[in-house]
């Protein structure tokens, strides 16, 4: 991002970050099953970086366990985001990172539905549509300037 | 020709007509050698020199130029004269022969007979007839080292040329494009601003052709073999730009305007440049350039996007400020500090009060970094920013919003300390004023519920007692009150851990607060007793508790006088839990004996606290775990004979007897010695021993305690310094192999063993050692090869100590041993242990032949022993039956695991199809430790592995689904590691690693999942837009 662009929200809310999930003694046991849940998604998504700030979506608050919902059983995930501010235009692109980062770390009998936390965004329905869309994602995908900004919400942060 | 005569003649004859340049070499060791004179062969040369034609001109010149470049010391003022004449003129001639010129004229530069006005001449002449830009790179190289040479040598004369000097060398060097002739010309243009040449009216000039390469960017190509980086012509340009206050109006707008650039590494070193110049101007360089500054540096901080360009604008926001305080003020002038801290203080003061909200942390340390420049901006900044933060505290109320503002608060008392040091009046710091509020707010947070507050606070707390003289005696007493109360009481981890990390900083600049409050009270708590067993909840928190005040004791004791008072503490648990008083568990008898090691550890080594170890606490250690060995069975069995507590006794012994006070660790150690071996017990406390004990017998029948006292003289006579004798060592020697061999207590065999080794580790090298070592080695031997004795493990115990003693010290011996050890590795019984043993053999042992216990280790005994054996393994390997193939793979691993990485990435290839196999290898632990020792070999891997990629990728993809979970773990650890590699070597196996880890994201176990997702998702971002 050059440094002379203005920023849409450049004083943010910070919240605080969560600690990395204790490892328990049952994790360790080889004999143990593991079910996939909510803190685990929420793990998955809560690193990716925002694409203005150099901040965590978590750290914007923009995603929160408690709109994470993981029915391992019946094989479908939901996921909640809250953009920063109601008319944020990088809410389709944000929407879009968690998307995919949950489609490559989670296996594909998955159902996977992100959209927006109801009442938060001015054009809520239209990103709604748009990520519910399977093939507009796709095609989402195969844009490589879109890839690539998605690619970096994605990458490890770089020091 | 008359050769013979005149050898000059016929070399001349070979360089100019028969183009031979190895005579140049032959004319110059002809001067040299006094076989003629530099006279005589300008007259050899004569016709050639006169010459009409330009190339026979230019060979001419160049043989002169040669011989004089190598005997330019040895030429007579009158010659120089002369010969600068000659080149001089010859400066105006044909194009083809200036390169023999400048190369004559170089080497005319180094010649010390110069005559005085020569420099000057040559200089004219050079500026005047020669256009050094269309020169050639060599020949352009040749001018900037005869402009180095004269400077050097002459450099009053130059000064004399005045800013004509320096003219002719921003003319010759407008343009220069080469990165090795530009690090020559930055160090001419550093010398003419370091020495004090005069720039005149050039300043200017000067500046802008060197700036002109700001900020620089530079690749060097690959396989260069000059090996200029990019950072070395960074550093030259940058003490050019920045070495003089005259370039300030020029470089301060080149600077602010850099900064506004995309590129990141552009940003980074107009930064670095800033923080550089600065220290050299003054304040009136700056004035106005400063609201520009600022607004870029505050930019740069509130919207970074890198933490180096972060770091690197708050250094550069400190050493501003540092040099505005340096500033004498005159009357009329204004404060410049004062109003750039306003300006400081306007944008960033507000964005305290907003502690939710993003900007707060870029202003704290915009404000911090300001602040820590010097005493005065220290005072500024806390007087402007302390009371709004202290006033903040007190009107949130949500818990979040007050550890943000603590965490700030403490950051600037840390901040204005390291300014603090330099400074002599500690009555005058900056946060005197607060004090007495920032008590009230740290005591404060202390009592709040929230453990997050808490924490902070107790880091506050640390850093105010950094500052001397800050904390009134009372304020101190009370802090320790909080610390107490909170160890008694708090349940939560990480806040008790930062309870003792603080109490540790306090008690050491306050110790006789801690000593005379803290550690009664906790005594008195710990030895109350615990609640009834019925109540499980009461027992564990009582636990707890103990727990806490045990790693409190060990904390606190840094300073003697707090020592002095907490090890009785610490040995009276030890004594009430063997009386089976107080109710006290192995853990927590375990844990005291750690406070006690750590303490040995830090406390500071003085005649009062190595007393109290060897005169105290050794002997009463000895004493408890006499007492319990020696109990009879029908007595409750005393927690002191658990093995764990006796190990835990060992690194308490070993560190006392290895670090405090030598002399005394000997009379320690001699005493045990006779314990030990005489039964001498009149050393130990509360002596109510019987008198015949034999410590190193064991008893017929009877139970191991007394045998397994060993591991506590092992841990007295292994650590001592080698300067320390050890008394009747080789009755000692003798006794201890003889219970290494016969004993059947695992603790006691192994712990004789190491005794033996450490012994013989610090042995003076001669024939009583080496008979010594040949016994034992005999008698090893002797047990091991009759396959039915009892006795082989023992053998086998006593063999790898020895062994690893001996290696340690490059022993020529111990081959026989590590020979032995390989056979094994076909045993039918000892064959894994054996495979074991070389982990052991290749790691550092943490009580006994390491460093610490001032064990004799040389260093890259790995290595040796690598490189002398690893033919030896894979021998063994191929020749080896199938089921015993195993243990090979498993040793190699454990040796290459063990290795500095630069040397397993040179082995590797040598071994790479042994280490493929292993992966194959059905064998659990061998995959597991083949993983370990190739992970980190990924990294940068060698071109040899590089080659073998399918190989391993086939590998690896197939131990994903492994049974184990830590195979998986580990397997998806190195598919991860590969996907950093270069993009085209490992783009061929996108898909297939993407597909295979599909697998794994569906595990059972969470870690395996994790593993799976990180790896999967960097394995997407090869050769993907915005990935690598």
């Amino acid at each position: 991002m050059s440094a002379g662009s203005r920023l849409e929200n450049a004083n943010p809310v910070i919240f605080q970050r969560s600690g990395e999930r204790l490892l328990t003694a049952s994790e360790e046991d080889e004999d143990i099953h593991d079910p996939i849940d909510d803190r685990e998604i929420f793990d998955l998504i809560r690193s990716i970086n925002d694409p203005e700030h150099p901040l965590s979506l978590e750290e914007l608050n923009v995603v929160e366990q408690v709109r994470v919902k993981i029915l391992d059983e019946e094989n479908s995930v939901s996921v909640e985001f809250t953009p920063t501010i109601p008319h944020c235009s990088m809410a389709t692109l944000i929407g879009l990172s968690i998307k995919v980062k949950l489609l490559r770390s989670l296996p594909d009998r998955f159902k996977i539905d992100v959209h927006i936390t109801p009442g938060t965004h001015a054009s809520e329905e239209a990103v709604n549509k748009q990520l519910a869309d399977k093939e507009r994602v796709a095609a989402a995908l195969e844009n490589s300037s879109l890839l690539e900004v998605v690619n970096q919400c994605l990458s490890a942060r770089t020091v | 020709m008359a050769a013979d005569s005149s050898p000059q003649l016929a070399l001349v004859e070979e360089f100019v007509s028969g183009l031979q340049d190895s005579k140049a070499k032959d004319a110059a060791k002809g001067v040299k050698d006094g076989q003629f004179t530099v006279l005589q062969l300008v007259e050899a040369l004569g016709l050639s020199l006169t010459s009409s034609q330009p190339h026979t001109r230019a060979r001419g010149v160049q043989l002169l130029s040669e011989v004089l470049q190598e005997c330019s010391g040895e030429l007579t003022e009158k010659e120089v004269e002369v010969l600068i004449a000659f080149y001089e003129n010859r400066l105006k001639d044909h194009y083809v022969i200036t390169p023999a010129v400048l190369q004559g004229l170089r080497a005319l530069t180094k010649c010390p007979a110069l005559p005085p006005g020569s420099a000057v001449s040559m200089l004219r002449s050079l500026f005047q007839d020669v256009h050094v830009q269309s020169l050639m790179l060599a020949e352009r190289s040749c001018v900037y080292n005869m402009l180095i040479n004269l400077m050097e040598t002459r450099e009053a004369e130059l000064k004399g040329l005045g800013a004509d000097f320096v003219f002719g060398f921003v003319q010759s060097m407008d343009g220069e494009r080469d990165p090795r002739n530009l690090l020559l010309a930055f160090q001419i243009a550093k010398n003419l601003i370091h020495r004090g040449y005069n720039l005149g009216t050039f300043t200017e000039e000067l500046f802008e052709v060197t700036s002109c390469y700001f900020p620089i960017d530079f690749t060097p190509p690959p396989n260069d073999p000059h090996g200029i980086t990019k950072e070395e012509l960074i550093l030259a340009l940058r003490a050019v730009l920045a070495g003089t206050p005259k370039f300030a109006e020029f470089l301060l707008p080149l600077i602010i305007e850099k900064l506004d650039s995309d590129v990141q590494s552009a940003k980074l070193d107009a930064l670095q440049t800033l923080t550089a110049c600065v220290s050299e101007y003054e304040h009136k360089d700056l004035a106005e350039f400063l609201e520009g500054l600022w607004s870029s540096l505050r930019r740069e901080v509130f919207q970074t996007s890198s933490e180096r360009v972060e770091t690197a604008g708050l250094a550069a926001l400190a050493a501003l400020t540092s040099c505005l305080s340096r500033s004498v003020l005159n009357s009329d002038s204004e404060d410049s500090l004062s109003s750039f801290l306003d300006l400081v203080l306007k944008d960033c003061k507000h964005h305290l009060c907003e502690p939710d909200l993003k900007l707060v942390w870029p202003s704290a340390k915009l404000l911090q970094a300001a602040c820590s420049a010097s005493h005065r901006a220290s005072h500024v900044v806390t007087a402007a920013v302390m009371p709004a933060l202290i006033e903040q505290y007190g009107s949130r109320t949500q818990c979040s919003h007050r550890r943000t503002l603590l965490e700030v608060v403490q950051r600037f008392v840390q901040s204005v300390k390291s300014c603090r040091s330099a400074d002599a009046a500690p009555d005058e710091g900056a946060l005197s004023g607060f004090r007495e509020a920032l008590c009230a707010v740290v005591f404060s947070a202390l009592s709040e519920s929230n453990s997050s507050l808490q924490i902070t606070a107790t880091s506050v707390l640390t850093s105010l007692a950094q500052h001397a003289g800050l904390l009134s005696d009372s304020d101190v007493e009370l802090a320790v009150d909080h610390l107490t109360r909170l160890l008694l009481t708090e349940e939560e981890d990480r806040v008790s851990l930062a309870v003792v990390e603080s109490a540790g900083a306090l008690a050491e600049l306050h110790p006789a607060a801690f000593a005379s409050k803290l550690i009664p009270r906790l005594k008195e708590e710990m030895f109350s007793e615990p609640p009834e067993n019925d109540n499980r909840k009461a027992s564990d928190s009582h636990h707890a508790m103990r727990q806490r005040c045990l790693s409190a004791l060990a904390a606190v004791s840094v300073q003697p006088g707090v020592v002095r008072e907490s090890t009785p503490v610490l040995l009276e648990v030890l004594r009430s839990a063997h009386a089976g008083g107080g109710g006290f568990s192995v853990d927590e008898v375990v844990l005291a004996c750690r406070s006690l090691q750590r303490i040995a550890e830090q406390v500071q080594d003085t005649e009062e606290t190595g007393r109290c170890f060897h005169d105290d606490v050794v002997p009463r250690l000895l004493s408890l775990a006499l007492q319990a060995a020696l109990q009879g069975e029908e007595s409750p069995r005393s927690p002191l004979t658990e093995e764990a507590v006796l190990t835990a006794m060992v690194p308490v012994v070993s560190t006392a007897c290895s670090r405090l006070q030598p002399s005394l660790a000997a009379q320690t150690a001699a005493s045990a010695v006779a314990l030990f071996l005489d039964g001498d017990v009149s050393f130990l406390p509360d002596n109510s021993f019987p008198s015949n004990i034999r410590l190193l017998k064991e008893q017929q029948g009877g139970a191991p305690g007394r045998s397994r006292m060993v591991c506590l003289l092992m841990a007295c006579v292994c650590s001592l310094p080698r300067s320390v004798d050890v008394p009747q060592a080789d009755r000692l020697l003798s006794e201890l192999e003889e219970l290494s061999c016969s004993c059947g207590c695992p603790l006691s065999y192994t712990s004789a063993a190491k005794c033996f080794a450490g012994l013989v580790n610090k042995r003076e090298q001669g024939d009583s050692l080496d008979g010594l070592v040949r016994r034992t080695t005999d008698r090893v031997c002797r047990e091991l090869d009759c396959s039915s004795s009892p006795g082989r493990t023992q053998a086998f115990t006593l063999m790898i100590w020895v062994a690893k003693a001996l290696l340690l010290r490059y022993h020529p011996l111990s081959t026989a041993l590590t020979n032995k050890l390989f056979s094994l590795l076909d045993d039918a019984e000892l064959g894994p242990a054996a495979a074991d043993a070389f982990s052991l053999l290749m790691s550092d042992s943490p009580d006994v032949l390491n460093r610490g216990g001032h064990a004799d280790v040389r260093i890259m005994y790995r290595q040796r022993f690598f490189s002398e054996n690893s033919a030896k393994l894979v021998q063994g390997f191929n020749a080896a039956p199938q089921e015993k193939k195993p243990n090979y793979l498993k040793a190699l691993s454990n040796i290459v695991n063990k290795l500095p990485k630069q040397v397993q990435v040179t082995e590797l290839p040598a071994l790479l199809s042994l280490l493929l196999e292993a992966l194959t290898c059905p064998d659990q632990g061998v995959q597991l430790s083949t993983l370990s020792c190739l992970q980190p070999v990924l990294v940068s891997p060698p071109p040899a592995l590089v080659q073998q990629l399918e190989a391993l990728v086939n590998r690896l993809l197939a131990l994903v689904c492994s049974p184990a979970m830590s195979v998986r773990i580990a397997s998806l650890h190195c598919v991860h590691a590969l996907s950093l590699l270069p993009v085209h070597e490992v783009l061929p196996f996108r898909a297939r690693v993407l597909r295979a880890l599909a697998q794994p994201l569906d595990d059972r176990k969470r870690l395996v999942r994790r593993e799976a997702v990180r790896a999967r998702g960097e394995w997407f971002l090869v050769g993907s837009p915005g990935g690598r």
